[in-house]
């Protein structure tokens, strides 16, 4: 089964998160984003293809390098996630106030 | 509506912060916690236990529209009134974790009041992995509804 595509599995490891701030301030080569890592080159590569992948990373041809810069769209996608979560507090917490508001102490 | 309640989920964290603003005094904030019968008008359950002190427990029961019952329950370490609820929490027959919660109660005006819920899981996956489960079970139930469509129409 590939598992790969799901943005919560490549965001959940720490060397790909790190890739993806690099990424964040501006497109890189695969090169230029190894050196920022003491982990192998293949090693840096395979999660480069997992964040391709998954659609967090793009890629670009620049001349013989190949540049990656963040999916700016696919990022927000994983904020999604946490607005539906948000949602649920939110309207638990909005009933909790509502209810409170017509609190009368038992006697 | 003005939306009041700020998720914090740092990413690679294992933990999450909620934060809320009422509009209410903090000691009726306090109480939709601390009495039984508040807890359950807000939080849509049935209360079975809540022992409101030190080395108490609680057991909430929720019943789906579907009529299946969920069981909720845990330990409370912390409980000072106004102040500060520390508790654990755990979702029966789910493959979820128990998880930690810090509650933080404070009096912002004389009739505002914020919580802060300060969330410790067991690891980075299951934060991510409960944090994103009401947005597949919207899916699943926008699916649901698409199929039951479907299934009327035949």
């Amino acid at each position: 089964m590939n598992l790969r595509r799901d943005v919560f599995q490549a965001i959940a490891d720490p060397t790909r998160r790190a890739i993806l701030l690099l990424v964040a301030a501006q497109s890189m080569s695969a090169g230029a984003i190894a050196s920022h890592f003491d982990t192998a080159r293949p090693t840096v590569s395979r999660h480069l293809q997992i964040l391709t992948e998954c659609e967090l990373l793009k890629q670009e041809q620049n001349g013989r390098e190949v540049y990656y810069f963040l999916n700016a769209k696919k990022m927000k996608e994983v904020a999604d996630f946490i607005e539906s979560f948000r949602d649920i507090w939110e309207d638990r917490f909005n009933k909790l106030e509502s209810i409170m508001k017509k609190y009368k102490p038992k006697k | 509506m003005e939306r009041k309640t700020k998720i914090d989920a740092e990413e690679g964290k294992q933990e999450l912060r909620i934060t809320r603003e009422f509009d209410l005094p903090l000691a009726l904030l306090f109480k939709a916690y601390e009495e039984a019968e508040m807890v359950e008008q807000w939080m849509g359950t049935k209360v079975v236990k809540l022992e409101n002190r030190k080395h108490g427990s609680y057991q909430f029961e929720t019943t789906d529209p579907k009529g299946n019952k969920h069981g909720f329950n845990g330990t409370i370490h912390e409980f000072v009134p106004n102040h500060k609820i520390t508790r654990t929490f755990e979702m029966e027959n789910t493959p979820f974790p128990v998880q930690l919660e810090y509650l933080e109660f404070e009096s912002l005006t004389p009739d505002t009041s914020k919580l802060i819920m300060h969330v410790v899981y067991q690891s980075v996956a299951v934060r991510d992995q409960l944090l994103r489960l009401p947005f597949a079970q919207g899916i699943n139930m926008a699916h649901n509804r698409i199929q039951e469509m479907l299934t009327q129409s035949k």
